[in-house]
């Protein structure tokens, strides 16, 4: 009997270290490879950054706004963030390919799908990225546009325009990975629709006597009297 | 030839029955049925009295009109010299009109004028604005003699103004090419000039004429670029600058942004010239007998000024952030909090705002026409001071003060050279 307890128990430690004797040079072979990716990764970033470190580009990167976006996005400049995106790239595609030699068909499934999934998932993130660039652009030229024309508000309006543009993209990019898409466009939709329903309540309210003061000076003659605002010329 | 792509064949076929030229005088113009008759008819008195001898064209480069402008500079006439002057003209005066558009708007009239200059060999060229009250036969004399007679090759003119017209030029464009620039250019932006048949080919020489810098305010660029170029400058008195009321209004906000962003972009453009120049500024000579008289009062809505001004400080604190310093920013605001009697914006703090204004712009720290927009409302500010400060002023004391004020642009010289060398 103890004889027998002893056979199954040999039986099974052997084949576990058999299987962990096949397994190992496996894992060896993955840490390997994301050793080597880590490696890869590290050389592409410092190129990445000496080829797009040179004036130009970051002049480029600054009047295209991108570097005063990026810094308002608390992301770092363009060129560091260029790195920092091959870096992680390279590492991810090594690790991926580590784990893969590692033969266990769920995970590689798994992998398989995430590989699909990605391309989705980097639309999602350049759409949402160009929304930043916009909402922030546009925030800005509403602003400077509202305070030189002395409008009230001029913050609420740019901050406004600013939420709207980034809801919009936003929608755009969860619409981009597939995640709710009814439920986004009817989350967007009840937003916006309250959103503009609010602001007529608001005007129709608070603004009737503005819009009537409107009017009145559209369509009722003005006063010769009436003091004009700025009657010295700049130049 | 270059000027084949925007010259018209009719034009050019015009220009060559006319042939050689020794004066060239030009009126842009686009819509100034108003005026126009006046303009032509004090050039071509101008032309009688001060040059009979001399060959002469008028060229009228029309932005498409449809008031019927151009008839009116081909039908202007003065039926009897006799009654005006005690000559009768001794030459036919030519008058060309043709059409400029395009994109490149108005800077293709400039365009025009120097490269029908350039065919017609001129020796001197004057260029006046069509939708002026004040122009009188006296200001051909003064923007062309210098160039004809004294061998200059730029003619900027001064005008006798009233102490809040202005502003912009007194207070940032012409103290800046004094400092940047080392001349003293009182009207820099001035829509009269005269020039020599010499610099308006190398004008044409040029290969910026479809930038926007030039075509927003081309003025700037012609006299940034012969300063730059080492060309002879001087000054003439032409009196009091009155132009039609419906012309006169102008929004400061595109004013500050086509007239600051075309300064900056020549400062840019020409950075070789300027930046490690330390001679200190050079007068430039002046012609003409200098007068001033009483002008018409304005009416400025002081109060609606210091409110935007405030207003505007406080808004865009996000946006001043990125293009001033912290202490400057600190210091305006500190100024945005003064009360209206006892309000004072320093030379000093606005000289060092509108040089990191420069830099910033320069580094381009945001979308440029943005920037701009942002030095709107530290503008008003600084203009508010200036009219409370030169309330009771003469116009000895103003003088005085835009003195001053070009001082401190020069002595704050080495803060903007070092800020625009700057690396990003």
């Amino acid at each position: 009997m103890a004889q027998l307890v002893l056979n199954t128990l040999s039986r099974t430690l052997g084949n576990f270290f058999n299987a962990v004797a096949l397994f190992l040079p496996r894992i060896l072979s993955m840490l390997v490879i994301i050793a080597a990716g880590l490696l890869v990764a590290l050389i592409l970033k410092v190129i990445v950054r000496r080829i797009f470190g040179i004036a130009s580009f970051r002049k480029y990167c600054d009047s295209a706004g991108l570097t005063q976006m990026m810094r308002k996005a608390a992301l770092p400049d363009p060129v560091e963030f260029l790195g920092q995106v091959v870096f992680w790239v390279i590492l991810i595609v090594f690790i991926v390919l580590g784990v893969d030699v590692l033969g266990i068909s769920a995970l590689r499934e798994q992998i398989s799908r995430f590989f699909l999934f990605l391309p989705q998932i980097f639309v999602a993130m350049v759409v949402l990225f160009i929304g930043l660039l916009i909402a922030n652009f546009f925030s800005r030229a509403t602003l400077l546009a509202t305070t030189n024309a002395n409008y009230p508000s001029a913050r609420l309006l740019s901050s406004l325009v600013r939420v709207l543009i980034i809801v919009f993209f936003v929608t755009m990019a969860l619409e981009q990975i597939g995640l709710g898409r009814r439920v986004v466009l009817i989350a967007f939709s009840i937003a916006f629709g309250a959103m503009m329903m609010g602001t007529a309540i608001a005007f129709g309210l608070g603004g009737r006597d503005v819009a009537r003061r409107f009017l009145e000076r559209q369509f009722v003659q003005k006063e010769e009297t009436a003091e004009k605002d700025e009657e010295i010329s700049p130049l | 030839m270059a000027e084949e792509t925007f010259l018209s064949d009719e034009f050019i076929r015009k220009l060559t029955a006319v042939g050689e030229v020794d004066i060239l005088v030009a009126v842009p113009t686009f819509n100034n049925r108003g005026t126009i008759e006046q303009v032509v008819n004090a050039i071509q008195l101008g032309l009688v009295k001060y040059f009979p001898r001399e060959r002469v064209v008028l060229i009228n480069p029309d932005g498409g009109s449809n008031d019927g402008t151009p008839e009116a500079v081909k039908n202007a006439s003065i039926p009897d010299f006799r009654s005006l002057l005690s000559s009768s003209p001794l030459r036919t005066i030519h008058r060309i009109s043709t059409i400029y558009g395009g994109v490149d708007g108005i800077s293709n009239s400039w365009r025009i004028i120097m490269a029908a200059a350039d065919l017609l060999r001129a020796k001197a060229c004057a260029v006046v604005s069509p939708d002026l009250e004040s122009i009188t036969p006296e200001w051909i004399e003064a923007l062309v003699r210098p160039v004809y007679k004294e061998q200059f090759d730029l003619v900027t003119p001064i005008y006798h103004r009233h102490k809040y017209d202005g502003l912009l030029i007194k207070n940032i464009i012409a103290p800046t090419i004094r400092s940047v620039y080392g001349v003293k250019v009182r009207e820099p932006v001035g829509g009269e000039f005269g020039f020599s048949g010499r610099l308006a080919c190398h004008y044409m020489e040029q290969d910026v004429w479809h930038e926007e810098f030039v075509r927003a305010r081309t003025e700037i660029w012609l006299t940034t670029r012969a300063i730059a170029d080492g060309f002879r400058l001087c000054q003439s008195f032409l009196g009091p600058k009155i132009h039609a009321p419906e012309s006169s209004a102008q929004n400061i906000v595109a004013t500050i942004q086509d007239t600051l962003g075309a300064l900056f972009r020549c400062m840019e453009n020409q950075q070789s010239y300027w930046v490690s120049r330390s001679e200190p500024p050079q007068p430039v000579p002046v012609f003409g007998f200098e007068y001033s008289s009483g002008l018409e009062p304005r009416r400025i809505n002081r109060k609606k000024m210091l409110t935007m001004f405030q207003n505007g400080v406080s808004q865009l604190a996000p946006i001043l952030e990125s293009i001033l310093s912290e202490e400057t920013l600190r210091e305006i605001q500190g100024v945005s909090q003064q009360d209206e009697k006892h309000f004072r914006f320093p030379d000093e703090l606005w000289v060092k705002t509108i040089y990191e204004f420069a830099a910033s712009y320069h580094h381009s720290v945001m979308n440029r026409e943005h920037l701009l927009q942002a030095l709107t409302p530290i503008y008003r500010g600084r203009i508010y001071s200036v009219v409370l400060e030169s309330q009771r002023a003469d116009a000895e004391q103003i003088e005085r003060r835009i003195e001053a004020l070009g001082q401190e642009y020069e002595k704050l010289r080495p803060q903007l050279v070092e800020e625009w060398a700057r690396k990003a």
